[in-house]
């Protein structure tokens, strides 16, 4: 009797213990998190319905949809949209095609080394962005390595200007930022696939080329597709790029609203331009949720 | 007879290398020529690396040691991402261990606020924080670059920890708490030796994302710029160039051995 009463209190102490160290896990990230990501995003909402930049920020204001009127009625706004949203889906498209045959190495044909091989590919991501496309733009650039070989050897009398300072430069070199990258979900869903599939296939007669379009390449649809958004989302919302390598006609919607911020000092507007690309964001995340199932790629 | 066997033996190891092969290979050069280009850059001694070449130098290295605003926004870096890193890993940990050891209503709502700062694109959040700022009245400093830092980087800094704390049993813990253990010591002894690894290897992560963060940088830095806003703020003027990347080169050794410590530590696992 006395032995069950001394440990019934110790499990509610233990109970207790337990809620405790919840409350404390929980409620620094939370209030961090709330304070430093959500309250901004919502600022920056209310930000949008404002009028103009007049009077204190914490002032209350009548909300107004003054600046969505005026994006919906600008047409450049949208063709920039529109721009960007192709240019991401070309560097998608792009990358992920590129990057298949990288993950198809990885998997299948490196053996042993495979995971060594893979370090390898990852490194240089680790290596400032700034840099390796600075590094770019001194082989590209019109007194750079490449045009400076190129005449050396007599191939060239006028340096190669179309190399920089437009949006194939943007493209191309966001191809090349992502590859790496979009190999690995690829390379997830290709080692998940059984290899006695292609045995099976193999007994059955199925030639290799046929194995791949029959077997390999539907059961790594969900790679590919995950490959295809994790390049598409944060590049609709690229801005660092242009301003490097995309010179004034290489611009992107991200531009336009750094621009608002910076120079034209027209943050409502900015703002609603901003909202506009993280309700955009959020909706494809939405659909690449759904299409990738998420939680099936991470067992 | 010897010879003849070692000679048949060598040539079925060899194996001509596949398409696929070559394809890796011409991937990884276009990888690592930039960084052999500023390599080379930061000791050439004409500020333009043009062919050919005027000679080698490593004044640009001495250089580099008495440029005082260069070697500021550097160890302006180095604060920002000592600071931030931590506080991510931190939180990343607090929040990896109430999602993976609790059940409560809320859990995948906590699990994609934690993770959403990798979605939100860095332009938007950037100008969101600048606002949220602004009305405060917080004048911009290293300390709002930070603070943008410990957002962006505690989504890496969780999974990294989720994903050890769900490779071990939990009745690991059970047990401490059988033997007498309270919660509190069981997490101090029993849990977080067994995720140190990962929480290094988080920690690691969060230092590379911050150290060379720029999009949101640009938008929160005051008057002292971090390396990478020092370095845009600089691209104009050609003749500084070299000076610059000697010292990212020396930055990029920094990295390089951060992360395959990183690499390390995870496979030690």
């Amino acid at each position: 009797m006395h032995d069950r009463e001394g440990s019934e209190k110790e499990t509610s102490v233990r109970v207790f213990d337990r809620r405790a160290t919840y409350w404390a896990l929980y409620v620094l990230p939370v209030l961090w998190l709330s304070l430093f990501f959500i309250a901004p995003l919502l600022l920056m909402a209310a930000f949008s319905l404002r009028a103009d930049m007049r009077g204190e920020l914490l002032q209350s204001w009548t909300p107004t949809l003054k600046q969505y009127a005026e994006l919906f009625a600008t047409s450049s706004f949208w063709r920039l949209l529109g721009v960007s949203a192709l240019m991401a889906l070309a560097i998608a498209i792009s990358a992920t095609i590129l990057s298949y045959p990288i993950a198809y190495f990885l998997a299948f044909r490196a053996g042993r080394k495979a995971g060594r091989y893979l370090v390898l590919l990852l490194v240089p991501f680790w290596t400032s962005y700034l840099l390796r496309v600075m590094a770019w733009k001194i082989i590209l650039g019109s007194d750079g390595v490449l045009n400076s070989l190129l005449s050396y050897l007599g191939v060239i009398d006028q340096p190669l200007t179309a190399l920089l300072y437009n949006r194939n430069a943007v493209v191309i070199t966001l191809i090349y930022v992502w590859v790496p990258f979009a190999a690995l979900p690829i390379l997830a869903a290709l080692q998940r696939i059984d290899l006695s599939l292609f045995e099976a296939a193999a007994d059955l007669g199925a030639p290799p080329v046929r194995r791949f379009w029959r077997i390999t390449f539907p059961l790594s649809l969900p790679g590919v597709l995950a490959a295809f958004f994790m390049v598409f989302i944060p590049t609709v919302g690229e801005y660092v790029t242009p301003l490097l390598v995309g010179g004034s006609e290489g611009s992107m919607y991200g531009n336009i609203i750094q621009d608002f911020f910076t120079k034209a000092a027209n943050w409502p507007l900015g703002s609603a331009l901003s909202m506009i690309m993280l309700v955009g964001t959020l909706v494809l995340v939405l659909i690449a949720v759904r299409l990738v199932r998420v939680q099936r790629l991470l067992e | 007879m010897t010879t003849h066997s070692t000679h048949a033996a060598r040539r079925v190891s060899f194996r001509a290398p596949s398409t696929l092969g070559l394809y890796y290979v011409g991937l990884i050069i276009l990888l690592y020529l930039p960084i052999a280009v500023l390599l080379l850059f930061s000791v050439n001694a004409n500020t333009t690396l043009s062919f050919p070449l005027q000679g080698l130098t490593l004044s640009w290295y001495d250089k580099l040691f008495a440029n005082e605003p260069v070697l500021r926004s550097a160890r302006n870096s180095l604060i920002v991402a000592l600071g931030s890193s931590s506080v991510a890993t931190l939180l990343g940990t607090m929040v990896a261990l109430v999602v993976m050891r609790y059940n409560f209503r809320s859990r995948g709502v906590l699990l994609v606020l934690a993770a959403l700062p990798l979605i939100v694109p860095f332009v938007v959040l950037g100008v969101a924080l600048l606002i949220l700022f602004s009305t405060l009245h917080i004048e911009r400093s290293l300390w709002t670059i930070g603070l943008a830092h410990t957002v962006v980087a505690l989504p890496y800094a969780l999974l990294i920890i989720v994903a050890r704390l769900a490779g071990f049993d939990a009745n690991l813990e059970e047990a401490a708490m059988d033997l007498g253990a309270n919660y509190p010591t069981t997490l101090r002894r029993i849990v977080l030796p067994i995720i140190a690894p990962a929480i290094v290897s988080a920690w690691l992560t969060a230092f590379t994302v911050s150290f060379d963060e720029f999009a949101l940088a640009l938008f929160l830095a005051g008057t002292e710029p971090t390396f990478p806003v020092y370095l845009y703020s600089q691209l104009r003027f050609a003749n500084r160039l070299p000076i610059m990347i000697a010292l990212a080169v020396l930055m990029m050794i920094g990295t390089l051995t951060l992360v395959l410590i990183a690499e390390r530590i995870r496979r030690v696992e």
